[in-house]
């Protein structure tokens, strides 16, 4: 009786041992089957999603202008003060004064890219780009100024 | 002194003190174990922790009710959606927001492909552990059609933070369950090449059976929690048990074993894949139309009180208990982590075994370290 169960566990061994290797062998003779990317030798092929969050930027439009008020809301969310707004006030030909962004610095450094400053953002003038390749050689080239020079606030904009 | 001389005899007698980790691969993490062998049969396990402690909970009392949900992703990163449901849950609880039906069903549907990523993560790290290197290739390979989802619809791959109070953050993206869909074809023709390759294995099922018995008793005394307790018999699934967003209307089974071994835990999450996969299935022909988020304030403030909820994560129970003082920020925040517990009951388990079943048994723990030293 020991015997037979013995044999019987050799067999039943051997065959599920074999079991598993059909299927490695499946996979050894189907080169298809092989779904890895060289990265980056794929970069002109590489489709990222729109949605992907990679770091914070600020669209400006072909008159350079975009639609950032400096309401602080994105700073006031940000969980990591990764957003500084420094505001400036413009004098508009009316006589008025009128509050604008002067500096919009980003800390791509802190962001833990969570999207709660695109959420709170009121004029939708900041978005998340889909770019993920962020190594530079110093610390400092990450701390960036989101809102380009001479730019300013689009009309219409409140 | 008397107890000093009798240590140090014992250890004289041939005892070894070894130290697994910080950085060892099988611990999956900075876990630190102080193991005492005799020969090669272990007479205690210490783990050591802190060495990810990131002060979590202190944290989240400085950061607002919408700040904070984001840093749960950083405890249970493998089911860091269902992490961010429990406290969007806590937040809603308290505030009595209404949610509307869109986005408990979308919350359902993430909450389940992260658990079945999770799991599929784990099963290809149980079978590394135990030394076959190909499975976790193949689970890297479905989980990668996991990630791409939720990639494509809550923009990240990992820490998603998708989960916002009275809702979710995004609608979902028009290709989503197509998507799904193509995955769940994909996945149940894998899913018999997983048995295949690992669960009928003559040398795997020889490595886990009878290994690491947890008895039903020891399960809730050591407060253990998921599939490491029902594999011992324990119903504990919070899905069943105090359920939440729209699990009363779908048909699953708790998964249960009764053996307490490893090879019972490692079918109760098998068998768990099973049942997440039906639920996507009921659910994802079934979407509502409607809001995916309830309006809420910009600012949130949750009345005084103390409001406590919990969730099933892929590793157990997830608790989120708030203290408010009506204010914008929590006075106190606690997180009861399913890994915390899971691993208290490690040294009752290793005790007696041989060393080489060590890496078995924390295998089936499914330990996260993060999640356990927060």
């Amino acid at each position: 009786m020991f015997l037979k169960q013995y044999i019987s566990d050799v067999y039943q061994g051997v065959k599920s041992l074999l079991r598993g290797m059909r299927r490695t062998g499946y996979y050894f003779t189907h080169h298809k089957e092989i779904i890895t990317q060289e990265y980056p030798d794929n970069r002109d092929t590489l489709v990222l999603a729109e949605r992907f969050r990679g770091e914070v930027v600020m669209p400006h439009d072909e008159n350079n202008e975009h639609a950032c008020t400096g309401c602080t809301a994105c700073e006031l969310a940000c969980p990591n003060a990764t957003i500084k707004i420094v505001t400036r006030f413009d004098v508009t030909p009316e006589g008025k004064k009128k509050k604008a962004i002067d500096t919009f610095v980003y800390h791509l450094e802190l962001c833990t890219m969570c999207n709660l400053c695109v959420e709170a953002c009121p004029t939708s003038a900041i978005k998340m780009a889909p770019t993920f390749e962020h190594s530079v050689t110093d610390r400092s080239k990450l701390i960036k100024k989101l809102n380009r020079p001479g730019s300013k606030i689009r009309e219409g904009v409140e | 002194m008397q107890q000093m001389i009798e240590e140090l005899a014992t250890t004289a007698q041939g005892d070894m003190v070894i130290n697994v980790g910080p950085q060892h691969p099988s611990t999956h993490g900075v876990l630190h174990l102080l193991i005492t062998l005799n020969g090669e049969t272990i007479k205690n396990v210490e783990p050591h922790l802190g060495y990810i402690h990131r002060s979590i909970e202190k944290m989240c009392e400085s950061l607002s009710y919408r700040q904070f949900i984001y840093v749960t992703s950083r405890m249970d990163y493998l089911s860091s959606h269902i992490n961010n449901h429990g406290c969007a849950l806590c937040v809603e609880k308290a505030m009595q927001i209404e949610v509307p039906a869109r986005a408990q069903v979308i919350r359902v549907l993430m909450d389940e492909l992260t658990r079945l990523a999770s799991h599929q993560l784990w099963w290809g790290a149980l079978a590394m552990d135990v030394g076959a290197l190909t499975p976790f290739f193949h689970a890297f390979r479905e989980r990668e059609m996991i990630n791409d989802i939720m990639e494509e619809t809550c923009g990240a791959r990992l820490t998603m933070n998708y989960m916002v109070p009275g809702g979710v953050m995004f609608d979902l993206h028009p290709n989503f369950q197509k998507q799904v869909k193509a995955f769940i074809t994909h996945f149940k023709g894998r899913f018999a090449e997983y048995d295949e390759l690992v669960t009928g294995n003559i040398i795997f099922q020889n490595r886990m059976k009878g290994v690491g018995y947890l008895s039903k008793e020891d399960a809730l005394s050591y407060g253990c929690s998921g599939p490491v307790a029902r594999a011992s018999g324990v119903s504990c699934d919070i899905r069943k048990w105090y359920p939440y967003e729209v699990y009363p209307q779908v048909q699953f089974t708790e998964v249960m074993e009764t053996e307490g071994d490893c090879f019972a835990r490692y079918m109760v999450r098998m068998k768990e894949m099973a049942q997440s996969l039906s639920i996507i299935e009921q659910l994802i022909d079934h979407i509502p139309e409607g809001e995916f988020q309830a309006k809420t304030k910009a600012v949130l403030k949750l009345p005084k009180g103390e409001f406590y909820s919990r969730i099933e994560t892929a590793r157990g129970d997830f608790g989120v208990y708030i203290v408010s003082e009506g204010g914008t920020t929590p006075y106190r925040i606690k997180f009861r982590s399913p890994g915390f517990s899971n691993l208290s009951a490690l040294n009752h388990m290793a005790k007696g075994q041989k060393i080489g079943d060590l890496v078995a048994i924390m295998g089936t723990l499914d330990l996260v370290i993060p999640d356990i030293d927060r």
